[in-house]
């Protein structure tokens, strides 16, 4: 099985760092942003040739036309990870509709569309794996997050029917739950704060969670796995 | 992953190390660079398991330093006292990978189990636990060393198993005390968590009725049961710092069993 990796959301945070360490093993990638500036950054900083291409994961035509481009460029698909998400908090009497729609169709219907798209060429080629990233929020709930936990849980109902559904052709699905991670999404929060309740004492780092997906997209006989990265706070909250 | 050492200088005690599990994570750790200090109840099974090791060793010409056997019960609180002492003697230092697969199975339904079988279960896969945990950790916090403890549960200890409500429970228990190594352990720098396979073809699973096995099969998402090495591949990344970030988690490695 050759090694093609599409990467959505690959241009930053967790998504970026997921490419770096896959660039070093070997793998062929798409990163895929919608600022596609941005996403060939990405691309070229990571040395070799892989290609960029630019998508909103929450348009299903966006997501066709990029599967096709990435066919035709790159080759067959076999790797997918979905780390293309969004989040605006916010109580929920006070939450705006648009947001609401947003948060579920970048994190969510997005990552339905684009395991869709993937999966005729992974059941023709035999074989694939995906993890889609979650999100401990999407297990246990915050406050302030009602939506963001509604579309990070919904992946977690979604990867397991789809691991079930697609077991025996040889396709892995999985999910990284994340607790605390360093990037633009928890950029604002109060850090020394929330790490006093974490066990490992600190929030984590991008490189840690790529580990976890790489390991996710490799390790050969677990499937319909929800892998949490998050310091121990999964115990706590 | 073949060609990773990213256990070049850890010391891994590894339990049950004679067979099955335990021996398929010795071999993984020392292919990944670890010494490894084999322990298992049959100290003639451990050997074995450090000449398998020690002769791929010699063929690869890889590193690491010299694996030892080592014959304990970790039931018995004396004896896992000392077996930690000897292998900290043996090696100038506590063991940074710590991986209890040293488990039992005494099978029978709930009506009509004995309290021996109980007792032994639990006494075994969970006191063994608890007593390896806690030797383990003592060693690693009074040196103020860094660690990483991998428990084998089971998946069973998540749903359950007909005839096996010792077992069961044991391995119910495991996941609980983890946990709570991992909350207590984590500002030592000393990562817990727990591994839950599924069917895995192993001296302890061969015993199962041939019936029983079938009907398995059909179960698991993925058709097949798991082998010794897809454990293995869980614990290596576990016992690494590539799940720096990782603790207090249960790991499933099951085909999509019971998920």
């Amino acid at each position: 099985m050759n090694k093609v990796c599409a990467i959505f959301g690959g241009s930053r945070g967790i998504g970026r760092a997921v490419a770096q360490l896959m660039a070093q093993k070997g793998y062929r990638l798409a990163i895929i942003a919608r600022n596609l500036e941005v996403a060939k950054a990405a691309a070229g900083d990571l040395g070799g040739n892989h290609l960029a291409f630019s998508c909103d994961v929450a348009k299903e035509h966006d997501v066709q036309n990029t599967f096709e481009e990435m066919e035709k460029h790159l080759g067959q698909v076999n790797f997918l990870v979905n780390a293309a998400g969004i989040n605006r908090d916010s109580l929920l009497v006070r939450t705006k509709t648009e947001d609401m729609i947003s948060q579920l169709n970048t994190n969510l219907l997005g990552s339905m569309l684009t395991c869709k798209a993937a999966m005729r060429t992974m059941i023709q080629q035999q074989g694939g794996s995906i993890v889609n990233v979650g999100s401990i929020i999407g297990l246990k709930g915050n406050s302030g997050q009602s939506v963001y936990s509604a579309s990070k849980g919904g992946l977690v109902g979604f990867s397991r029917a789809l691991a079930k559904e697609v077991a025996r052709k040889k396709i892995r699905v999985n999910v990284v739950a994340p607790g605390f991670v360093h990037t633009d999404m928890t950029k604002d929060l109060k850090e020394e704060q929330l790490k006093k309740s974490i066990p490992l004492g600190r929030f984590g780092e991008t490189i840690e969670v790529a580990h976890a997906i790489v390991f996710l997209l490799e390790s050969p006989y677990i499937t319909g796995h929800v892998l949490v990265v998050d310091g121990g706070l999964q115990l706590v909250v | 992953m073949a060609s990773q050492l990213r256990l070049r200088s850890a010391l891994a005690l590894v339990t049950g190390a004679g067979s099955g599990i335990g021996r398929a994570v010795s071999a993984r750790l020392a292919r990944e660079g670890a010494t490894v200090a084999a322990c298992d109840v049959d100290g003639t099974a451990a050997q074995e398991t450090v000449r398998l090791l020690d002769g791929s060793r010699s063929e690869e010409g890889a590193p690491g330093g010299n694996h030892a056997a080592f014959q304990a019960d970790v039931s018995e609180a004396r004896a896992t006292r000392r077996l930690l002492e000897k292998v900290q003697a043996s090696f100038s230092r506590p063991p940074s990978v710590v991986v209890s697969c040293a488990g039992i199975t005494r099978d029978e339904f709930l009506l009509h189990m004995s309290e021996d079988d109980w007792d032994q279960v639990i006494d075994v896969n969970l006191k063994g636990i608890f007593l390896v945990t806690q030797a383990a950790a003592q060693a690693l916090v009074s040196s103020g060393c860094h660690g990483s403890i991998i428990n084998i549960s089971s998946i069973v200890g998540k749903v359950g198993n007909i005839g096996q409500i010792n077992y069961a429970a044991s391995k119910a228990g495991v996941i609980g005390l983890t946990q709570t190594a991992a909350r207590e352990l984590g500002r030592h720098g000393i990562r817990c968590n727990s591994v839950l396979p599924g069917f895995i073809a192993t001296p302890m699973t061969e015993k199962m009725p041939q019936k029983v096995k079938d009907k398995v099969i059909g179960m698991i998402p993925m058709g097949h049961w798991g082998n010794p090495e897809d454990v293995a591949d869980v614990v290596a990344f576990l016992a690494s710092e590539d799940s720096g970030y990782i603790t207090g988690a249960s790991v499933e490695v099951t085909g999509g069993l019971f998920m």
